[in-house]
């Protein structure tokens, strides 16, 4: 893996735009009965615009940019080495179906490591209005990559 | 809303994970991995068999807490909820073709602040009695 990628900043991909079945559907894939979740009516009684996303829902973003950064020709990273190495969410505030979600992702670390190389990357969300949602921050490992 | 005691299990449950959770989490996520959902795949890159994504292992271990937070909640007000969630992958869940695999997820109040507006609550999750996520900790605001 290439060193020179630490505090590279990509460019922000393109706004996500959260949908409301999207988020149904992310909640049922893992295991949320939430009515927050899942009934709009429910979310809107507890002063939410929408259905409210699951805490690990902006990984379906996060994604994006991740390929994004995968895909750098300079990368040096083999997709099919790299292994999750842990992953968190933090928030300023609920992301909820309406939201448009723009990241933007900094690679904040990369190091070796007994062999492997890893990699964290840092999404941050910010809505519509500019105002930060949540940031993603991800690690990733690239096993026997020194 | 009641208040709660740090040490105390808030929550605890075993979720059964098969081969179709593995598919619905693939497309609602949009991780189509391969290793995920075809044995010939995950063998030949070494692996005991198809793995959960680990995002799905962390987004299922996170539910006790939500729920816990939903029924503390005082009638008429907002529920509490997750302002910040962190886990490391340190083993991988295998999901046999027929058996499939169970996670075991026991939530434990941590911290709470001293204004009692928030706190960490740590998960254990394990599975075939083996820890799977590391330092798992989630902090919530009560309200």
């Amino acid at each position: 893996m290439n060193p020179d990628l630490q505090g590279r900043v990509l460019p922000p991909s393109p706004p996500y735009l959260v949908g409301r079945e999207k988020v149904r559907e992310f909640a049922r894939a893992t295991g949320s009965t939430s009515p927050l979740s899942l009934d709009p009516e429910a979310a809107r009684a507890a002063g939410h615009a929408d259905v409210v996303a699951p805490p690990t829902f902006p990984v379906v973003v996060q994604e994006g940019a991740l390929a994004q950064l995968l895909a750098e020709p300079d990368a040096g990273i083999d997709f099919s080495l790299v292994v999750h190495g842990d992953q968190r969410f933090s928030y300023s505030r609920p992301v909820v179906a309406g939201d448009e979600l723009t990241p933007t992702l900094t690679v904040t670390s990369v190091k070796q490591l007994g062999g492997n190389s890893m990699v964290t990357a840092a999404t941050e969300m910010v809505d519509q209005a500019g105002e930060h949602v949540v940031t993603a921050t991800s690690t990733l490992v690239v096993r026997g990559d020194s | 809303m009641r208040a709660p005691e740090v040490g105390a299990v808030v929550a605890e449950r075993t979720v059964p994970l098969d081969r179709g959770s593995l598919v619905r989490y693939a497309g609602a996520s949009g991780d189509f991995n391969p290793i995920h959902y075809r044995d010939d795949v995950a063998a030949g890159v070494g692996l005991p068999g198809v793995l959960a994504h680990g995002m799905l292992t962390m987004g299922v271990a996170v539910q006790p807490v939500v729920d816990w937070l939903e029924s503390i909640a005082e009638p008429g007000q907002a529920p509490g909820w997750v302002t910040d969630y962190q886990v490391r992958f340190t083993r991988p869940v295998v999901v046999h073709p027929e058996d499939g695999a169970e996670l075991t997820i026991v939530a434990t109040l941590a911290q709470v602040d001293e204004d009692g507006l928030a706190g960490r609550v740590d998960l254990t999750v394990s599975s075939e009695g083996r820890t799977v996520l590391g330092k798992a900790q989630v902090r919530v605001a009560f309200a």
